[in-house]
């Protein structure tokens, strides 16, 4: 089971979820596919059409920049951060 | 007297204020996580509150209220011009009821429409095929701030009539729900270039008057009035500080009388000499008076956006409109007199009213 970390912009949109969540998955777009199914809608606040990782949104696997194709590992740590910005 | 609702749409959430008689008010909020708000509605057929909000991080969804703003919901399913179009939805810009549909209006430009009540959407026009559209379709040609759908003019209860404005682009009417359009900017002025003569106009803000043929804009160049119902216009600018603008109004029971919020038009877009006034009409824009009682007077140099000024429906009706620098002003009396409602919002981008019986 990979090992999800979700930035704290998220978890108040989906009620029940974690900022820690274990999936089963082979790639970045597979887990947040995963994620889809439990909570619904949540697909859309981290992927835009493209489909493409949202502009300022990164992702981490195992610590390294990652794409939605990018594999994941049964002992990977991924890791969606919000970019520093606003005002 | 009833309850008056207002909603108002901020950069950092969306706000709710309620009064039983339009001079005492409470403030709940702020709502939607403090995303991004362009515009938000109470919806009378529902009964519920919709806000379109685009957060930087997370996208663009309609968020929904069934208990007036007591708990939100989300959706943005449907929401989106797929994977192969090459648009993207960089924001909800404007939110209308028509009959059973529930509209939303995005950049890059294009219609979509709920008919669950904001549950789930779909595409219902681009647009396409007007002139023009060759330019506001390609995701090359956005100039910066974007082109969106910036508002709606509908009919409650008709949900295949009704006007989309294209921002810098013009008017537009269908009166079969968006299978076809007619541009209706005749008469406007321009002060540049176009390649066409019915499209390549900057309508702020349209609306429409108690009498449904008399209609009134907000143009980056003017402010004018239609007698049939869009089909023609006139300019009634003479008189006004200046021809630009953003904020409109229509008083509900009379059609002659009209309000609007000028601004300067070079860069700064704050108002002229920095008084805050409210300009008003009250016979179909022949003269303009100026409506300050209660507003600062000197050193106020902000703006009212295009859905940042609205009335109510009451026999005396509202005035209300929310400033970019966060302030919220009503007018019981038909903008002879004002009171400030809230002082230190965000920026506001929109000013809703409703009234609860």
């Amino acid at each position: 089971m990979a090992d999800v970390r979700l930035p704290g912009t998220l978890t108040p949109l989906f009620p029940g979820l974690p900022r820690r969540v274990e999936v089963e998955a082979a790639t970045v777009l597979a887990a947040i596919d995963s994620l889809e199914t439990k909570w619904p809608g949540l697909r859309d606040r981290i992927v835009e059409e493209g489909p493409a990782i949202r502009r300022h949104l990164h992702v981490y696997v195992d610590g390294e920049r990652a794409g939605l194709d990018t594999p994941v590992e049964e002992r990977s740590r991924l890791d969606v951060i919000a970019a520093i910005s606003g005002g | 007297m009833p309850k008056t609702l207002l909603t108002v749409a901020t950069r950092k959430g969306a706000f709710i204020f309620e009064s039983e008689d339009r001079r005492d008010w409470k403030m709940r909020g702020p709502f939607c996580e403090g995303w991004p708000v362009y515009h938000a509605i109470y919806d009378a057929t529902t009964g519920e509150i919709y806000a379109a909000a685009a957060s930087e991080w997370h996208g663009s969804a309609v968020w929904r209220s069934k208990d007036l703003g007591e708990t939100w919901e989300h959706s943005s399913e449907g929401l989106a011009y797929g994977d192969g179009d090459g648009r993207k939805i960089s924001k909800v810009s404007t939110l209308a009821r028509a009959g059973d549909r529930l509209l939303v209006g995005v950049e890059a430009p294009g219609i979509f429409e709920s008919r669950d009540n904001g549950e789930t959407w779909s595409l219902l026009s681009t647009l396409s095929g007007q002139h023009g559209s060759e330019a506001w379709d390609d995701p090359a040609n956005q100039p910066p701030g974007h082109l969106g759908i910036s508002g709606f003019v509908t009919e409650p209860d008709d949900s295949d009539a009704f006007f989309a404005i294209v921002q810098g682009i013009g008017a537009f009417e269908t009166e079969d729900g968006g299978s076809s359009w007619t541009p209706r900017n005749s008469g406007l002025r321009r002060d540049w270039p176009s390649d066409w003569e019915d499209v390549g106009f900057c309508v702020h803000k349209l609306v429409r008057s108690a009498d449904p043929q008399r209609m009134y804009q907000q143009n980056h160049v003017g402010v004018h009035r239609s007698d049939d119902a869009g089909q023609s216009w006139t300019e009634i600018t003479e008189g006004l500080p200046g021809d630009f603008g953003f904020a409109a109004a229509a008083h509900p029971h009379d059609r002659d009388t009209f309000y609007v919020a000028p601004v300067d038009g070079l860069h700064d877009r704050t108002m002229h000499e920095g008084k805050l006034t409210v300009w008003r009409t009250r016979d179909a824009g022949s003269s303009w008076q100026p409506m300050r009682t209660g507003l600062p007077q000197e050193n106020a140099y902000l703006g009212v956006l295009r859905q940042g000024m609205t009335s109510d429906r009451h026999d005396q009706p509202g005035v209300y409109f929310g400033t970019s620098t966060g302030q919220v002003f009503a007018s019981a009396d038909e903008g002879e007199s004002w009171t400030e409602v809230a002082s230190y919002l965000p920026a506001i981008s929109s000013v809703d009213v409703a009234i609860l019986d």
